[in-house]
């Protein structure tokens, strides 16, 4: 363990139970998230081979995906939603685990309670059966999705077997332009990197533009990390981190909070730290960008045009075709010119605080465009008590935006929650994939100001130039 | 688990690049609260038609790929979601084995759990693969997992790698918990250590 090591050796290394010589090792999990989509299968497989949880207090469940966000007191009329939300309830109860259930105002979306919680913690390992679970590496942890069986491994014995990834750095310097955001930067590099680009690797995120944003603006970059194909993606601990962590629930305190200071201010990569690979981008360089494709890789400038898969690679041709088809568009259209008929705010990637301010500071005094529909679907219900207080929710009723209950909502449409066969919608969520937010449904990811801009014009337009 | 036996069965191209775990699986089918039976919603969106009948353009719908145990993929195979339920729906549905020039790390690793083979080869043997899946009725490759050999119908033979804890996971059915739990006693050590060094964690 001698030599410069990045964060991710740092954490990789302080929690290895221990290494078998084929390189499979043993690491400990601090903390586990679950949720009620991939845990039943996990929980039925601990009681078909009569295991045990083995420490209970280090998991911590919520839901999320089924709920509805509109009036819940009456329960959830889907039936097989409220099967799996009850499954949740029973299985917490018989083997446990603490429970957010839907009337608690600490529910709300799995990666948004966690940092809120104070359960997400720098140089921790945090996993969860969801694949966005690499949100919490804004924090400096080592968070990653996994799949229902290492569900059920942890569970049972608090470790996974796991392989080390590569260590993949990408540096995103200067100050990103007004109106480009944190979505944009992560948006821009999965442009960049394809959405292949991370696979096999954890990627840390470093530079000014990187250290220049909010912990909730980290999350978003962390958060999509998946979407660029790493299982996880770090940000070094700071000020910032720690000012964050400081009093939450289940945050350490008093002493026990410096001395996690001191081992967290450790963590940061070492100047001479070896990374497989390395990439630069600049965000003085950035315009806001908008996803044309079924894939999050498929990105342009607001400012461009829908490209033409003829003057792609051979290998990207067919696939890309299909996926203008599917989104009923031509190349060459101007993405200005794109009218939308949804736009959805909320999601794991953009349902914090901050992200209501922006979209509040954009429509306040204006009115949702007549020929669409527009929902604000707060992230967790602290985050919905935080905006009350500060007024935001009167501003998007106002300007004619439904202001829901926390949930998933329509990223996923695994709700009620869902885009009708061919209508286009403008999303702050993380995935455009067919389907994705409804069947045949038409996706556009955007940041939650170019959303809230698009939703009073009716169309897509560049926040920048959007004025009152 | 069972054990992972060689066999030689029908392959079906999927040419397509970047298929997510949504097409393999669309969020409706993940309400269950069980792991089979999903085999009816692998790839729905692209496999039916609106009114529910078969879309005969779709590969696994072609009376010759009708009993393909094995998928021959674009690159990328399975990103997006952490959803189990995407190799659970190809094993319900009897797919074994994937082949493709790469997958997403944590549809690769979700496979390994339910006892399938996601192999990977370079450009020029997927590619090769592809053509001799087209041409249908020749359309069956061996794969023999201990000599980590695909056999195509004209006997060309391509090898491929494969981490050997994986392999002897999948060779001899093993549950990876148990494996674990043997461990017990080194767990039990790191956390009484833990809990001196992190005693906030």
């Amino acid at each position: 363990m001698s030599g410069a090591r990045t964060i991710y050796d740092k954490i990789w290394d302080d929690h290895l139970v221990n290494k078998s010589e084929d390189g499979a090792s043993l690491l400990y999990i601090d903390r586990h998230l679950i949720h009620e989509v991939t845990s039943p299968q996990a929980f039925e497989g601990l009681r078909v081979t009569n295991r045990k949880v083995r420490c209970p207090e280090k998991t911590l469940a919520v839901v999320d995906h089924n709920v509805p966000t509109t009036d819940r007191k009456n329960g959830i009329a889907d039936e097989e939603s409220r099967i799996q939300v009850e499954a949740l309830a029973k299985n917490c109860k018989e083997f446990g685990i603490e429970y957010f259930n839907e009337l608690d105002v600490r529910q709300g979306i799995v990666h948004v309670i966690g940092p809120e919680q104070g359960f997400t913690l720098p140089g921790t390992t945090i996993m969860c059966g969801d694949s966005h679970t690499s949100t919490h590496g804004a924090f400096g942890a080592l968070a990653m999705g996994i799949g229902t069986s290492e569900v059920e491994h942890i569970l049972a014995t608090q470790t996974l077997i796991q392989k080390k990834a590569k260590n993949f750095r990408i540096n995103v310097g200067g100050t990103p332009p007004k109106g480009v955001t944190a979505k944009d930067i992560i948006l821009s590099i999965i442009g960049e990197i394809g959405t292949g680009g991370g696979t096999g690797s954890v990627i840390e995120y470093a530079g000014k533009a990187i250290s220049d944003l909010t912990m909730e603006g980290r999350m978003t970059v962390c958060n999509m990390s998946i979407e660029g194909g790493a299982r996880a993606g770090l940000i070094g601990p700071d000020e910032k981190t720690f000012a964050y962590m400081k009093d939450k629930p289940r945050s350490p305190k008093g002493d026990d909070f410096d001395k996690a200071i001191v081992y967290w201010n450790s963590l940061n990569t070492d100047k001479e730290a070896y990374f497989d690979r390395e990439i630069y981008l600049d965000a003085a360089s950035l315009p806001p960008v908008v996803t044309w494709g079924t894939s999050p890789e498929d990105v342009v400038s607001i400012n461009g045009e829908v490209p033409d898969p003829e003057l792609m690679d051979e290998s990207k041709r067919q696939t890309k075709k299909n996926a203008l088809e599917y989104m009923g568009l031509e190349p060459g259209t101007k993405i200005k010119d794109i009218n939308l008929d949804i736009v959805f705010i909320g999601s794991c990637t953009n349902g914090r605080i901050e992200d209501l301010r922006q979209v509040a500071k954009v429509v306040e005094g204006h009115h949702v465009n007549e020929n669409l529909n527009a929902m604000i679907v707060p992230g967790s219900g602290l985050v919905k008590e935080q905006a009350i207080s500060e007024g935001l929710d009167k501003i998007f009723m106002a300007a004619g935006f439904e202001w829901r209950e926390p949930g998933c909502s329509m990223c996923l449409a695994m709700n009620p929650d869902k885009l009708l066969p061919g209508q286009r919608c403008a999303s702050t969520s993380n995935r455009n994939f067919e389907g994705r937010q409804g069947f045949r449904g038409r996706t556009h990811l955007v940041s939650p100001a170019m959303a809230a801009a698009a939703a009073i014009a009716g169309h897509f337009v560049d926040v920048r130039e959007f004025t009152k | 688990m069972e054990k992972f036996k060689n066999f030689t069965a029908v392959a079906a191209p999927l040419k397509e690049i970047n298929i997510d775990t949504d097409k393999i699986i669309p969020k409706q089918y993940l309400k269950t609260i069980q792991r089979t039976g999903l085999g009816k919603g692998l790839f729905s969106e692209m496999r039916y038609n609106d009114d529910g009948t078969d879309n005969k353009n779709f590969v696994l719908n072609q009376d010759k790929y009708k009993n393909s145990k094995i998928l021959v993929t674009g690159d990328n195979f399975g990103c997006g979601s952490s959803r189990e339920h995407a190799p659970w729906a190809l094993l319900d549905y009897g797919i074994k084995v994937v082949i493709s020039t790469s997958f997403a790390d944590i549809f690769y690793g979700n496979c390994f759990k339910n006892g399938m083979l996601p192999i990977v080869l370079d450009d020029k043997e997927v590619s090769l693969l592809m053509e001799e899946t087209e041409r249908g009725a020749n359309a069956t490759l061996g794969i023999d997992l201990e000599n980590q050999e695909i056999t195509t119908s004209d006997g060309n033979i391509i090898n491929f790698k494969i981490d050997n804890f994986l392999k002897h996971c999948l060779l001899n059915g093993l549950d990876d918990i148990a494996l674990t739990l043997e461990k017990d006693k080194d767990i039990g050590n790191y956390e009484t250590e833990i809990k001196n060094i992190r005693p906030w964690v």
